[in-house]
């Protein structure tokens, strides 16, 4: 049988125990209304999470069985439990933490915040001490290259480790944990400079248009509905490629072109909202006000429609700052990104991809492609958790 | 019905301007290297009397309006050049031989409208599905458990969700082979088992947008008057969403689906590049590296015909959908 009969087969037979669970409690309880008005679908419901769970305990304790070739094979699954459950006590923590010190404001957010956005913030926060302390924190330089390449991760010396590497050097003997550490610096850094300067321009030319309106408005909405028609990952690596043709001549380095060319492409979506939000702004009373008391373009902009435009920008923030993170995380996978000998994320999953093979008999050989990945993947779902909170917050979407 | 075609005939001319500016775009961006063609592709030790002879060959020393309606008739015609990857002393001669731009991206883009059949084929049901049981379940420990899984999904990057699924369906548990190598008269149960992985990423990266969207225009519902009376009438929870509330909730979901097809044309390239698929994606990417131009441009085009096109679909879909439009007073 091949794997999808198994799945259908698991499917049914789940389907059998739930319905004959329903039937044994109405019988056992005496009809009680739990049983008696129990859907069948929430039966199933019930079935299928027992199963997963058991799946995953069992799986847990193969991780640590005696045996080599199953403890690898579920090596992965083993420290991915470990990781989850490590972070929502964490999280959890985090939250009383909140709950208990902080201004009266702090207190109330983390009294209503699920634990999902506790998750997000509490990770926004070690990428922020990780990126900021860096330097600190790493035992080597990010581009210092050692005496010895390719050291095995995993520290043990029978297997061609390094306790001092614990994560091993890599093909040119540049310690991997270092650079994994510095690339929170430079792979968040850049995103988050890329990020600012998107804003800048978008929401700038974005309450510009808004104010002026006119042919102004007309032009830099056309462009921008231009601009957007093209897909803007295949924009950023056209535009990668011109650059990288450039910048030898120009002796700048590639990797300004790309903040450049990633904060234009940006800039267009904030536009937008830029726009719209202040559009809704300009009509309102006090805008007229100000516009009869004879104050000037930059008042109106910074002092009357920026501050009661913070709370939809800064959401769109949040956002705007995972897509720019993930689109230099991709061109740098892409090989167009992120130049070396910058440590960077997207480049380092790339170079170390192949070691994902070695899996099934040295797991640990597998870890550094797949911990830069999380370490994207982490700090974006972070992100997410806190943006989806705060809009389900402010629009008051509860059902 | 008038109004409908009207504003399906508008919405349609409109993406043929924009389709139009849009390779104004590429053809000036591309216009905007230093140095020019042939100077790229002779290299830095090229004599002048080659350079100026690939020129001609080129028609580079025309102006710049003239070789851009040249590429665009070229474009429209089907004749997209010859990459500089495939130059050679016979094309270089006029003489035949070496490959055409076509004949490089036909093959590659069939692939990946396979890829991306596929891919829809297994996502939209999913999705619809999970989207009904999550608003026919909603604020259950199922609602959240989704909620979780699909925003972390849709956060990762797209090679982190291909790697783990490398990792655990064809390293770890050789169920799914991790290499896309498809060619030329393969049969289609091995080619569907080949494209299965890539396509499951590529479900994992979309599901979470038509997912929530499904839930969230469905509930936006259930507070309506006629959902009051069906539930007063006794209909069962799953009767009153699936006939009563998912027909009326289907405009924004059929938009939703179409939007993540044209982001399917993005995500597309990463995906390919990871499991060596040779679709088209996996073309402009190599085309990038090495600067073959003639190649670059006619991919981007594609792409941003592929990505203007399913906007517009949505659009229309959109417009047809609405019944306030098909009926007008």
């Amino acid at each position: 049988m091949t794997w999808w009969m198994w799945i259908i087969v698991a499917l049914v037979v789940m389907g059998g125990i739930a319905w004959a669970m329903r039937a044994v409690g109405q019988m056992a309880t005496g009809n009680a209304p739990a049983f008696r008005d129990m859907p069948f679908g929430v039966a199933y419901g019930y079935v299928i999470g027992v199963a997963f769970l058991a799946v995953v305990v069992w799986a847990y304790l193969q991780s640590m069985s005696a045996e080599t070739a199953v403890a690898n094979k579920f090596y992965f699954v083993g420290r991915a439990v470990e990781g989850v459950i490590m972070f929502s006590i964490a999280a959890y923590l985090f939250r009383m933490l909140g709950r208990a010190v902080g201004t009266y404001w702090t207190r109330k957010m983390f009294r209503s915040m699920p634990l999902t956005a506790a998750f997000g913030i509490l990770v926004m926060l070690i990428y922020a001490f990780v990126a900021i302390f860096a330097g600190l924190l790493a035992p080597y330089g990010q581009a210092e290259i050692l005496p010895f390449a390719n050291i095995v991760p995993g520290g043990n010396p029978a297997l061609g480790g390094d306790p001092n590497h614990i994560m091993g050097t890599d093909q040119i003997g540049r310690d991997i944990l270092s650079r994994l550490i510095y690339g929170a610096q430079n792979t968040v850094g850049i995103a988050f400079v890329t990020t600012l300067l998107a804003f800048f321009i978008g929401s700038s030319l974005g309450f510009l248009a808004a104010t002026l309106g006119g042919w102004l408005d007309q032009l830099l909405s056309r462009t921008v509905d231009v601009l957007m028609a093209i897909p803007s990952l295949i924009f950023a690596l056209l535009l990668m490629t011109i650059a990288s043709v450039w910048a030898p001549q120009l002796g700048i380095p590639l990797t300004y072109f790309m903040v450049l060319i990633i904060a234009v492409i940006d800039s267009t979506r904030v536009f937008r909202l830029a726009r719209a939000v202040g559009a809704n702004i300009v009509v309102m009373d006090y805008i007229e006000a100000a516009k009869l008391r004879g104050e000037g373009l930059g008042y109106l902009v910074f002092k009357e429609i920026l501050p009661n435009a913070t709370a939809p920008l800064l959401a769109e923030f949040g956002l705007r700052f995972c897509f720019v993170f993930l689109t230099i995380a991709a061109l740098s996978f892409l090989g167009v990104g992120i130049q070396p000998p910058l440590a960077d994320w997207g480049t380092m999953v790339r170079d170390s991809a192949a070691f994902i093979n070695y899996a099934a008999f040295a797991p640990t050989a597998a870890l550094p492609p797949l911990l830069a990945a999380g370490a994207i993947a982490l700090l974006t779902v972070g992100v997410n958790f806190v943006v989806d909170w705060m809009l389900q917050k402010t629009s008051g979407l509860k059902e | 019905m008038d109004t409908v075609l009207r504003i399906i005939l508008q919405r349609l001319a409109l993406g043929l301007v924009t389709l139009l500016v849009v390779s104004i775009v590429i053809f000036v961006a591309v216009n905007l290297l230093p140095g020019d063609f042939a100077e790229l592709i002779l290299g830095q030790g090229s004599t002048p009397e080659a350079v100026a002879s690939i020129r001609r060959d080129l028609g580079l020393d025309q102006p710049m309006v003239a070789r851009y309606f040249q590429w665009l008739s070229g474009m429209v015609t089907g004749d997209l050049g010859t990459s500089f990857a495939q130059l050679n002393f016979q094309t270089n001669l006029g003489g035949a031989g070496g490959v055409t731009v076509i004949e490089q991206i036909a093959p590659r883009f069939s692939n990946t409208l396979f890829l991306a059949g596929v891919t829809a084929m297994i996502a939209v049901p999913i999705s619809l599905i999970l989207g009904v049981l999550a608003a026919l379940y909603r604020n259950s420990a199922f609602d959240k458990a989704t909620n979780i899984f699909t925003l972390s999904s849709v956060s990762s990057p797209e090679f982190f969700m291909a790697y783990l699924l490398i990792l655990f369906l064809a390293v770890l548990n050789p169920i799914l082979p991790s290499l896309s190598n498809i060619y030329d008269g393969m049969a289609f149960s091995d080619r569907l088992n080949k494209s299965l992985l890539p396509a499951l990423t590529l479900t994992l990266v979309v599901m979470a947008q038509m997912m929530r969207m499904t839930r969230a225009a469905i509930i936006n519902l259930l507070a309506s008057p006629y959902i009051e009376m069906a539930r007063l009438k006794g209909i069962s929870p799953i009767r009153v969403i699936v006939r009563h509330a998912l027909p009326n909730a289907l405009a924004p979901i059929i938009t939703v689906i179409a939007l993540n097809l044209a982001y399917l044309i993005t995500g597309v390239v990463v995906v390919e590049v990871v499991f060596v698929y040779p679709g088209i994606g996996q073309l402009f990417v190599d085309s990038v590296k090495i600067r073959d131009i003639p190649v670059v441009q006619a991919c981007c085009l594609i792409f941003a015909a592929a990505y203007i096109l399913l906007n517009l679909t949505a659009d229309i879909l959109a417009i047809i959908s609405n019944p306030r439009l098909r009926h007008p007073k």
